[in-house]
This record gives structure tokens, C-alpha cells and sequence, in this order.
């Protein structure tokens, strides 16, 4: 055990739905505008999940009006209100940089089969 | 304004933690006290006035610094050191000092020793260029280059960079931010890093920069 591990743990957030690159994951992210606190909502693919413990980190991925935006959020940010997962992908690597290259129908990621 | 306050501590590592507006803070965790003040030297006697500071177990302290905690009514600490105060109003022989001292918000300076990197060259030292990879350098790639002129000086100037000794010196860290004080697990959360690797000792005091221009 790390002796940061102590510091770390009242920070953790264990109440996230546990996804993995490739699945189609909506992140409800808290936005505050000045006064007001309004929940935006950011859909798209994982592309990578990297780090370990508080500073794990993930990027999602989507297409708007023909331009790819990516957006990396902190695993355990307390910004996010909430994750759903809208599919899961069936990837055969972890960072899936390659659906930058990638437009319409070549950029789509299979969805995985629930055994 | 209050007077300085300084504790002693070890470093523990970094992690990061998020404030209130969800942003993530990289923080160094310091194990910081408890501590115990050893000797108070005045102006009268010592000819300056400081608090000596006491932390950790002595495994097996000497008579004469036995001798010395035993003066102070405490037990026998690993590492002593100095700080130099002002005035000495509520210092007492024996205090226990913990992470409590602190508040978050508040500015410290930690003071600690930089991790040594042996006899280092120019490149890695001063951060030259060296000279190229490639048109036929032969054996002169990390090389400084020039350290002077020629027969006008004749000499190489008194401060010029070059290859030597470097890290294992005493570095001071200014104006870092308390992000929180745990005193029940002696925690100390500064915001940024601190000299010195992990489990290096290093000491916790008041801003002494903001003081100083608190005064003119």
C-alpha cells in the first residue's frame, strides 16, 4: 500500500458504472454557470482509459457536425453526475486511437454480444 | 501578524485530489510532526533567538543528546533543527507541535534536500545542448563546447557552468499552498512539489517572501 493511498480514498468513487474502451458511454457531466448548476450531457465512444488509482483518467469520443471532439474526464472527477452506458464495444485493443483516421461508417465500433 | 511557525516532517509521495469546484489539485502528502520543541535559544544567551525542533525516535541517542531531550522533558528525537524567530512570547520547553499549525489556505515554504545526481555533465547539469550527433563529431556529443577565449583572458572565468556535483543541496520551495492538515493522521497536503524523494525529511514553515512584503 501507498502511504498517499490514505489521502486518496475519501476521493474515490466507487458508485460509477465500470466501463471499458470501446462502449458507447453517456457522461452526465455538472456544469456551473455562475450561480446555477445544470447537468450537460457528453455522448460518444471511449477511446482510451489510462492511469491507476485517483489520477485514472478516460477519453470519450464523438463526431459533432462533421468534427471529431474528444473530451478526457478524471475517472473519479466529482463533475461527473452520472455514466450510462448506451453499448458495449467489442475492440480488440485498448486504445482505440485508430477511429481518429476513421469517418462514417469505418469509424463505427461493433457492439459486443452479451454472452 | 503572527509569528513564524515551522514544523518538521517527511515526505510521503504525490497524489492529486479535487477541490470544491471539481478540479483536480496536485498535491505532495507530508508526514508532518509530531514534533517536540527541545531548546529555546534567546537573545541573552545564545546570542539570537530560535526554538529548536525535535522529530522522530532516536534508536539509540548518545549521553550527551540524551542528556539534551532529557532537559527538555522529552523523548529522544532523530533529527534536530533551528528556527529562527523573532521573538520567542509562548514558546515553551516541551511543546508537542502537530499538523494542526497549519490551516488550509494557508502559505508555507518547505525546505528540504534535493534528490543527489552524482557528478553530472553540462547536459544534464545547466541543461547545454552538446554538440551535434552527426558532421563528423567524434566522440564530443555531450561535450559543453567553449569555456572561454584565448590567450585574452588565458584563464576560465570564476563561475563558468561545467560538469560537477549536482542535487543533495538544500532547496527551499516558496509560497505553497495548504491544502488541507490532517492532525490526527499528522498529514500535511501542500499544493506542488517539494525537494527531496520520498521519505525525505524536510521542514514546513510560514511563507517567509509574503512576510517580507507584508513589511515595507
Amino acid at each position: 500500500m501507498n502511504p498517499t493511498d490514505v489521502v486518496e480514498r475519501p476521493y474515490l468513487r466507487t458508485d460509477l458504472a465500470d466501463f471499458r474502451a470501446g462502449d458507447r458511454i453517456k457522461v452526465h457531466v455538472r456544469v456551473v454557470e455562475g450561480e446555477r448548476e445544470r447537468v450537460q450531457i457528453f455522448e460518444g465512444i471511449v477511446i482510451r482509459r489510462r492511469g491507476s488509482r485517483l489520477s485514472e483518467t478516460f477519453t470519450v469520443r464523438k463526431v459533432s457536425f462533421g468534427v471529431g471532439v474528444e473530451r478526457t474526464f478524471p475517472v473519479h472527477s466529482p463533475m461527473i453526475a452520472k455514466i450510462d452506458i448506451a453499448a458495449h464495444g467489442d475492440v480488440r485493443r485498448a486504445k482505440l486511437y485508430y477511429l481518429r483516421q476513421r469517418v462514417g461508417k469505418k469509424a463505427k465500433v461493433k457492439e459486443r454480444r452479451q454472452a | 501578524m503572527a509569528e513564524v511557525k515551522g514544523i518538521l516532517g517527511r515526505k510521503l509521495g504525490m497524489t492529486q485530489v479535487f477541490d470544491d469546484m471539481g478540479r483536480a489539485l496536485p498535491v505532495t502528502v507530508l508526514q508532518a510532526g509530531p514534533c517536540r520543541i527541545t531548546q529555546i535559544k534567546s537573545k541573552e544567551t545564545d546570542g539570537y533567538a530560535a526554538v529548536q525542533l525535535s522529530f522522530g525516535t532516536a534508536k539509540r541517542p548518545n549521553k550527551p543528546a540524551a542528556g539534551h531531550f532529557a532537559k527538555a522533558g522529552v523523548e529522544p528525537g532523530r533529527h534536530v533543527v533551528e528556527l529562527r524567530l523573532s521573538n520567542l512570547d509562548g514558546r515553551e520547553l516541551g511543546t508537542e507541535i502537530k499538523a494542526d499549525l497549519f490551516e488550509a489556505g494557508e502559505r508555507v515554504d518547505v525546505v528540504g534536500v534535493t534528490k543527489g545526481k552524482g557528478f553530472a555533465g553540462g547536459m544534464k547539469r545547466h541543461n547545454f545542448s552538446g554538440l551535434s550527433r552527426t558532421h563528423g563529431t567524434q566522440a564530443k556529443h555531450r561535450s559543453p563546447g567553449s569555456i572561454g577565449a584565448c590567450a585574452t583572458p588565458s584563464r576560465v572565468f570564476r563561475g563558468t557552468r561545467m560538469a560537477g556535483q549536482m542535487g543533495h543541496v538544500r532547496v527551499t520551495t516558496l509560497n505553497l499552498e495548504v491544502v488541507k492538515a490532517d492532525p490526527e493522521r499528522n498529514l500535511l497536503l501542500v499544493k506542488g512539489a517539494v525537494p527531496g524523494p520520498k521519505g525525505g525529511l524536510v521542514m514546513v514553515r510560514s511563507a517567509i517572501r509574503l512576510r517580507q512584503r507584508e513589511r515595507i
